[in-house]
């Protein structure tokens, strides 16, 4: 059990860091008395107290936290501060049942966006500011944020780095160290979400609005303290720049750093996912827009490209904001949205899927399978950005892609088998395995996950984090040889 | 002149070889006493056992006096450092260092005085690999050499019946291609060197040199030979320096395949490569070649270590149905046995790269050397300075020059402007245009001319070289 200690020591810090970030909402709720004051009073006292205690408990073992510590910990993180999350919203609406509240916070801090409350625009502010703040600090990890902001977690830092940004490339480290790093990281976010809120708020919007929309966007989350979304303002204004920063944090956050770091554009163009996420998404929103024209569901094609660029970069980037319902288009244009929402996000973004080097691993690896097939005795490397990647990484690649299909098959089963329609368990289980938001059909996006029952909720948020940990990380703390002494 | 040769390897050896016939003191240094002793019998040199980049060595080499330090040892560093020592210790007016890796050469600032104080950076890989590049841009020559800055172009190649000039006297092609100027310099039948006049007629297997700007090369090429296609597909078998090179260097125009043997080595080429498709093998393998469609290419290329593999593999993929074949091959008595048989074009690393040594060896202002024939002909670039007062070619007529034996002037390159005495160099080199006048006995020489020549005996170079200093005595 000792063993465990230093490991609850950064988990009763970061649970106490959590809980002052209520501070937030807390603040703005007794600043407008919204009728949330007294969740907020409760919440705060339980969750900055048990993190206190824990961390004071335990504070002599603040030792170094070995790799196996590193995932248990990012393991508990994330499944148990939803939990605490959902104290406000079950403080305020007695009536929701924990499995949505958990749902709703699981849905927030993994930066998915789909929810199971109904009547938005009527929650009170400071209830709505904590849903899109759960999004934006969901957004780069929680745990990269207590790194950044606390160098006394800086020992055993290196592990839990790797055990949050599980992408094949994540060994290509950007300072020499760690904390340097997520600091680094850190700033580029802070910063891309300051310029996001001046954005919106010079484009119309109150500055609370504003505020909560740039969280939601530059997390890739997808909350919005409205029912209609973004097609709530309906201007295009706001939908340009929201689309802007959403296709900015689908890029990789190392390779905004790097740009800044060096003042030079050209770290885009060496990146190997950037170019092939932005030429993805922009071809597939025209293509999309003039798909719908020619079926003539808009009358205009200015009409078809503003719909379809808008909900294409949001849903194929895993963001989450709508300005249609696109359940009502015909089937093709919402499956290759959903299809492109399971790739497209470059590693090291805050999006959702298998990110967009896998997706080219795998492509490159079929190519390389055929040259082997004409040329036996050809020596293929198979090479990103010009570097080679070894077999080992093409194997977890692989790995990775078997581990993936099976889960969203298991999960696309286990809702039907509970009742849920093969389009909306299907659209469900890609939705929330990508930390997409919104699916199809009953869970479109003019509906929400209200309709599921219990036991769908508790899938879907289950499915939330293992997308959000990319699987392994969360799949390997159940496996027999991680207990085993 | 005395230099000093550090590096008993190929291209050490070959430099080493040509420089002695030369009147040259040559001092070779080298780790391996074996290599040296080799040397020494065969040459009238001195040999120095030792690192050369370390101080007593070169006090041993005589470097106190030396005129000129080549470093050409297998490493980079060494020659870097040599060149430093040789410059700061014993001021050594000319070093010329042996650089392989690109990194070098991309930061010239290392290389200059407050750097490691080379004079001259030579690549006899770039040099090679440029050399072959320009052999696949014109697939029908035998050598493919460039003067003043690539305006001119000298170019050997085989006669063969069906060319219009071939069976008819020189004169002809005046006739046959009106609007080009073109000039054949030389013409080598068997081993023998004939000087051409008007009505010298060209045989079938005959080598002909022709010169023309470099814009006109090819239609004078097509008077002597029906042109191939273009080379689409080119292998390389053998992946060393060289291999990769030509191969980074092809592989963005060309379909290009490397055969390597060893599995390592083939998988770091894998990794250098983008496009060329690398396979792991041996050349003299014949299914190999088979399943890689030998008969379809264009061009192949054996450029390992191993000369005998070379010839080998190059009589094989001929056989197999390559349309042209290369071998590398160091050894010259292997060269001069099967060039022109069975395969096209016998190359010689050493070779290639000697001329860019020379240029720097050589007296007077020479813009480019080529050898030629192994080593016995050159091809010269030089720049006549002075006036017509101190030069002894400055201001004839050609036809009045008293030219060694065996030597032609193929080609002036004249600066636009220079006409006017000294007003060249006012002008900078960027704006100066250059003209091609191909050489008639009635051209005459104006100071700052580039003129290119043929000399089918090296031996008269050094008259040459007489020839175009500028000399008090002549006033």
């Amino acid at each position: 059990m000792k063993r465990y200690f230093p490991l609850f020591n950064t988990f009763g810090l970061i649970t106490l860091l959590f809980g002052l970030s209520l501070l937030f909402p807390f603040a703005l709720s007794h600043y407008l008395e919204d009728g949330a004051q007294l969740a907020y009073d409760e919440a705060l006292l339980i969750t900055v107290g048990a993190g206190g205690i824990l961390w004071f408990v335990t504070r002599r073992h603040d030792g170094e936290l070995a790799i196996r510590e590193g995932f248990l910990l990012v393991a508990m993180t994330w499944t148990l501060l939803p939990a605490f999350a959902t104290i406000p919203f079950l403080l305020y609406m007695p009536d929701l049942s924990f499995t949505d509240a958990y749902f709703e916070a699981t849905s927030g801090l993994t930066a998915s966006g789909s929810t199971v409350l109904e009547g938005l625009d009527n929650l009170p502010p400071s209830i709505n500011l904590w849903r899109t703040q759960l999004c934006w600090l969901g957004g780069m990890g929680i745990v990269v944020l207590a790194v950044a902001v606390l160098p006394l977690l800086g020992v055993g830092g290196a592990q839990l780095f790797r055990a949050e940004t599980p992408t094949p490339m994540k060994d290509n480290r950007l300072t020499p160290r760690i904390n340097e790093t997520a600091k680094g990281l850190w700033a580029v976010y802070f910063g891309a979400t300051i310029a996001c809120t001046l954005a919106y708020k010079l484009a119309g919007m109150s500055w609370l609005d504003a505020l909560m929309h740039a969280f939601s966007t530059i997390s890739l989350g997808g909350f919005s303290p409205y029912e209609a979304s973004i097609a709530h303002f309906d201007s295009i204004l706001i939908e340009i720049i929201c689309m802007l920063f959403t296709l900015f944090a689908a890029l990789n956050f190392a390779t905004h750093f790097l740009a800044w770091h060096r003042r030079s554009v050209t770290t885009y163009w060496r990146d190997p996912e950037a170019a092939w996420v932005i030429g993805v998404t922009l071809l597939s929103a025209f293509a999309i827009a003039l798909f719908l024209y020619f079926h003539r569901f808009y009358e205009s094609f200015g009409e078809a490209l503003r719909y379809a660029s808008f909900n294409v970069v949001s849903v194929a980037t895993t963001g989450g904001f709508v300005t249609a319902d696109y359940n009502q288009w015909p089937i093709f244009a919402p499956l290759w949205m959903l299809f492109l929402a399971t790739f497209v996000s470059s590693s090291g973004s805050t999006g959702g899927g298998i990110k967009m080097i896998r997706a080219l691993v795998l492509q490159k690896q079929a190519l390389r399978e055929f040259t082997r097939i004409l040329h036996p005795r050809a020596e293929v490397p198979l090479k990103l950005g010009g570097a080679v990647v070894e077999n080992k990484l093409i194997f977890a690649v692989l790995a990775f892609m078997l581990v993936y299909g099976s889960t969203m098959i298991i999960i696309t089963l286990l809702l039907t088998a509970t009742g849920l329609d093969l389009t909306s368990a299907f659209s469900a289980a890609v939705a929330c395995l990508n930390n997409m938001g919104p699916g199809l059909h009953q869970v479109g996006p003019t509906n929400s996950y209200a309709v599921l029952n219990d036991f769908q909720t508790a899938v879907c948020a289950a499915a939330m984090l293992l997308g959000r940990l990319e699987l392994f990380t969360l799949l390997v703390v159940f496996t027999p040889m991680f207990w085993r002494k | 002149m005395k230099i000093l040769i550090l590096g008993a390897g190929q291209v050490g050896s070959t430099l080493a070889e040509s420089l002695v016939s030369e009147q040259n003191d040559i001092t070779v240094v080298d780790l391996e006493a074996a290599r040296l002793r080799d040397l020494q019998e065969r040459f009238d040199l001195r040999t120095v056992v030792g690192s050369a980049a370390h101080p007593d060595t070169l006090i041993d080499a005589g470097i106190e006096d030396t005129d000129m330090l080549i470093a050409v040892t297998q490493s980079d560093e060494t020659n870097l450092v040599a060149c430093r020592i040789a410059a700061k210790r014993y001021n050594v007016p000319t070093r010329i260092a042996r650089i392989r890796a690109s990194g070098f050469l991309k930061c010239p600032e290392l290389l200059e005085d407050d750097g490691f104080n080379v004079d001259y950076a030579i690549s006899p890989e770039n040099i090679l690999a440029e050399y072959i590049g320009r052999l696949i841009e014109f697939p029908e020559a035998l050598q493919v050499l460039r003067f003043a800055g690539g305006r001119v172009t000298m170019v050997a190649v085989r006669a063969v019946t069906g060319g219009p000039l071939v069976g008819h006297p020189l004169k002809d092609l005046k006739r046959h291609i009106p609007n080009v100027d073109a000039r054949i310099a030389a013409i080598f039948r068997g081993d023998q060197a004939i000087i051409p006049d008007g009505d010298t007629v060209v045989e079938h297997g005959d080598e002909v040199f022709c010169v023309a700007d470099t814009d006109n090369i090819r239609e004078v090429m097509r008077e002597l030979r029906k042109m191939d296609k273009p080379v689409k597909r080119v292998m390389i078998a053998g992946g060393g320096n060289i291999g990769l090179r030509l191969a980074r260097s092809l592989e963005s125009g060309y379909q290009v395949k490397v055969l390597e043997n060893n599995k390592q080595r083939s998988a770091f080429l894998a990794n250098q490569l983008q496009t060329a498709l690398v396979l792991q093998g041996d050349a003299t393998d014949e299914d190999l070649l088979e399943a890689e469609n030998i008969a379809e290419m264009d061009l192949f290329l054996s450029l390992t270590n191993d000369d005998e593999n070379n010839i080998m593999s190059a009589l094989l993929a001929k056989r197999m149905g390559a349309r042209r074949v290369v071998a590398l091959i160091n050894r010259r008595a292997y060269a001069d046995l099967v060039q022109g048989g069975q395969i096209d074009i016998a190359l010689s690393p050493a070779q290639a790269t000697i001329g860019k040594l020379l240029q720097h060896i050589r007296r007077g202002d020479v813009a480019a050397v080529h050898s030629l024939r192994r080593g016995a002909a050159e091809a010269l670039e030089l720049i006549a300075h002075g006036d017509e007062g101190n030069c002894k070619v400055i201001g004839r007529k050609i036809e009045d020059i008293e030219l060694p034996p065996g030597t032609t002037i193929a080609a002036i390159v004249r600066e636009r402007g220079s006409a006017q005495l000294g007003k060249v160099d006012q002008i900078p080199s960027s704006q100066r245009a250059a003209e091609v006048i191909v050489a008639h006995h009635d051209t005459v020489i104006l100071p700052n001319d580039h003129v290119i020549m043929f000399v089918a005996n090296k031996r008269v170079v050094p008259k040459l070289e007489k020839l175009f200093q500028v000399g008090v005595n002549f006033i």
